[in-house]
């Protein structure tokens, strides 16, 4: 066992143990984009950056990636930490303000502007897989790890880097078995739809629900937010239909070029 | 070690080429700083420089004198490491790009006060939470023109003005008619066909054809393209 300082509070780890592991064991929140238990950790995401060491020589390091060590000191909520999540999460957002997750984080953790433009000009462009893809490489990890196919990889680097299948085609490696699809934290939509007006939604933030003012059913399927836990009992009172049964709000179509 | 700027830029160098202003030295590379002419008594080793704002990074120095415009250095230096950057880390790749979006829209006349808020900090977020050297050093070139050419960004924001006439969408060409005695030289160097005039009259810059690439400002012989 390694003995290390979280938040203050001295506690034991498992030896070759990730900051991330002993921080989610112990309860201490860290927000994720690119971590899924039984994919390798990638640390592109940058979103589980923590303190560690003491100030004024502390560092921030990506708690996927960064295994324990004997008396290690790490903060996982400081100042740096929470501005560092703040101003990552608007530009999270101004890359793809389309995405439920990302918006939901965004209230979470304090996101109450977006200072950028929107990717392609306009805040309601249609979710575009190549541009709005925050490339946490999750789908490439799920096909090459778990499916054990390797189907679809990282071509290009810099801005020009983006999810693609082996020369354009879809491989004999590849099954169809849309594990790509289901490991994508970004292609569920925001509650309001891919053609929200502004960039940052913010809605977790009221009381009355956002997504009623986009569906008029109430039977929603994604993940509650806070606002649904408000104002759910009062949902009679407000004077919604709970009846009209719509289809819940869809993940948004895969794209068909890149990632089959 | 520890020689300082001033020997390096005016001793060994030999100064600045047609007696103009030193303005500033960038040092180590795309990712190091600029180091403005007030602070050539800087020795040059690694702590100084990093203290200065710069960083000591590949040795390389590039002397600039007053005729080369800080926002336009960095949209230059952005450019540069937007492409180096592999595009792992959402920081670098996404951060990159977005300073040179801020940067550019400056430069362009179209920026806003609050946008050096914002320069400010996304360079905070780059260099602190990107993985390797290039991103933990990419927003150098921001940080330190920023820190010593404030002034120059402002003037590109509240007068639409830029003070090194480099920014090719805040100047114009023209051509001062007292001086210019019409010799032709520019109607012929001008690709856009821009310059109209007869032979031994002044001759006249249309502004909507201008490319403002600045053939005429080189060719003339008589100081008479003035820029504004």
């Amino acid at each position: 066992m390694v003995h290390i300082t979280m938040n203050g509070r001295a506690v034991e780890a498992e030896r070759g143990s990730t900051l991330l592991e002993v921080a989610r064991f112990y309860n201490f929140p860290i927000p994720t984009l690119c971590h899924e238990d039984g994919l390798n950790a990638y640390g592109a995401c940058r979103l589980c950056l923590v303190e560690i060491g003491q100030p004024p020589k502390s560092k921030l390091v990506a708690a996927c990636g960064y295994r324990v060590e004997e008396g290690l000191k790490v903060r996982t909520n400081s100042e740096r930490v929470q501005r560092a999540r703040r101003l990552l999460l608007e530009l999270y957002v101004a890359t793809c303000p389309q995405s439920k997750r990302i918006q939901d984080l965004a209230s979470e953790y304090g996101v109450r502007q977006c200072r950028y433009e929107a990717i392609d000009g306009q805040p309601g462009a249609p979710w575009d897989p190549k541009a709005n893809c925050i490339q946490c490489g999750l789908c490439v990890r799920i096909c090459a790890e778990q499916m054990m196919a390797g189907a679809i990889g990282f071509a290009g680097r810099g801005k020009s880097r983006h999810v693609a299948r082996p020369f354009g085609m879809t491989s004999e490696q590849c099954r169809q078995c849309g594990a790509c699809l289901y490991a994508c934290p970004v292609c569920e939509l925001r509650c309001q739809g891919s053609t929200a007006e502004t960039l940052l939604c913010n809605g977790c933030l009221n009381f009355s629900p956002v997504c009623f003012q986009s569906y008029n059913d109430a039977m929603c399927f994604l993940e509650p937010c806070h606002a649904c836990e408000l104002s759910g009992p009062f949902r009679h009172e407000v004077g919604l239909k709970v009846s009209a049964l719509q289809s819940a709000p869809q993940k948004a179509a895969p794209s068909t070029g890149e990632l089959k | 070690m520890g020689t300082t700027l001033a020997e390096i830029v005016y001793e060994i160098g030999g100064g600045i080429p047609n007696n103009r202003a030193c303005k500033a030295v960038q040092t180590g590379g795309p990712s190091g700083g600029c180091i403005p002419a007030d602070k050539f008594d800087l020795p040059v080793d690694y702590d100084s420089l990093s203290q200065a704002g710069s960083i000591m990074g590949s040795g390389g120095m590039i002397v600039m004198d007053d005729h080369t415009c800080m926002v336009d250095i960095a949209k230059y230096f952005l450019d540069f490491l937007e492409d180096e950057s592999c595009g792992k880390c959402f920081t670098c790749r996404v951060g990159t790009q977005r300073l040179k979006e801020v940067v550019t829209r400056i430069s362009r006349g179209q920026g806003k006060e609050e946008d050096l808020e914002l320069l400010q900090d996304l360079s905070w977020l780059v260099r602190e939470g990107s993985l390797c050297g290039l991103g933990q050093t990419a927003p150098n070139p921001v940080l330190s023109t920023l820190r010593y050419f404030r002034s120059e960004y402002l003037a590109h924001i509240r007068d639409r003005r830029c003070p090194a006439h480099r920014c090719r969408e805040l100047i114009t060409f023209e051509i001062d008619p007292v001086l210019c005695n019409g010799c032709g030289a520019c109607v012929q160097i001008c690709s856009g066909k821009a310059i109209l005039g007869e032979k031994n009259k002044p001759h006249i810059i249309t502004q909507a054809q201008c490319t403002k690439c600045g053939a005429c400002l080189e060719i003339c012989k008589f100081d008479a393209v003035l820029v504004h």
